[in-house]
């Protein structure tokens, strides 16, 4: 319980961080950057290794590459949805979460299972 | 063009925005850890890559984009959602830099300290994403507006 607590403390302020960056950074096409930066990675994988080992924290990170996979989808398909169609932010941002899921999961099952 | 830091967008950002974001980050990371011991490291590290701040991020930008159109009475715009657009750019070339991050992991952790190989693959990521923004900001198809 209390190393869940320091996940989220450390987690939080992480991507806080992170995202503190990301606003105040131009142009803001650079600061876009920032909202694929790995802040929970970062506090997960030092946590991790300490907790769990570092061959344990190892196979987390390659599994965070088709993690990746998965995000650099989603992130094309918000650019089209709120770029070209001029879809509400949120919206679209959320529901395309349903396609992160699809790749990550498609590729767990096809490649990392 | 110049990177730099522009201190005026703090003014934009009210305080629980702040607290939405803080919450929404330290939720995603405490469920990680939590899927990774429930459902074993392969499970658990795909969500290490979870879009956890972008749609908060996003909806803030779109958000302060309509406003300051507002304030200068354009009631209709779609500036906000280009914005954001503009964003998910960044972030699918962020995301790429986070590939090469969890890959020097992958060879570094184990072998060397482990705070040594968090500080080389954020380096990395830093590296890649930035190059990756400065060719892709160069190349001759490059509009303006993709900057």
């Amino acid at each position: 319980m209390s190393q869940l607590v320091v996940r989220f403390l450390l987690g939080g302020t992480l991507v806080s961080l992170f995202a503190l960056l990301g606003d105040l950074l131009r142009p803001k096409g650079f600061a876009g950057l920032f909202a694929a930066a790995p802040s929970v990675a970062l506090t997960t994988l030092a946590l991790t290794t300490f907790t769990q080992g570092a061959a344990w924290a190892s196979v987390e990170a390659r599994s965070m590459i088709a993690g990746e996979v998965a995000f650099a989808c989603y992130a094309v398909g918000c650019v089209y949805f709120l770029g070209v169609r001029h879809l509400r932010a949120t919206p679209t941002s959320l529901v395309m979460l349903t396609l992160w899921g699809a790749v990550a999961f498609g590729l767990y099952w096809a490649v990392l299972r | 063009m110049v990177i730099k830091l522009n201190f005026g967008a703090l003014k934009q950002t009210q305080w629980h925005e702040y607290v939405v974001r803080f919450l929404l980050g330290g939720l995603v990371t405490a469920i990680t850890g939590w899927l990774a011991e429930k459902f074993g490291p392969v499970f658990g590290g795909l969500f290490l890559a979870f879009p956890a701040i972008f749609p908060a991020s996003a909806t803030l930008l779109e958000k302060h984009e309509r406003e300051r159109k507002l304030k200068a009475g354009i009631t209709f715009t779609v500036r906000g959602r280009l914005a954001a657009a503009l964003d998910a750019r960044g972030a699918v070339i962020g995301s790429m830099g986070a590939m090469v991050f969890a890959f020097v992991l992958v060879k570094l952790l184990g072998k060397v300290n482990v705070w040594l190989s968090l500080v080389l693959a954020t380096a990395a990521w830093l590296a890649i994403s930035a190059g990756l923004w400065y060719v892709r900001k160069h190349h001759p198809w490059a509009r303006p507006s993709d900057c």
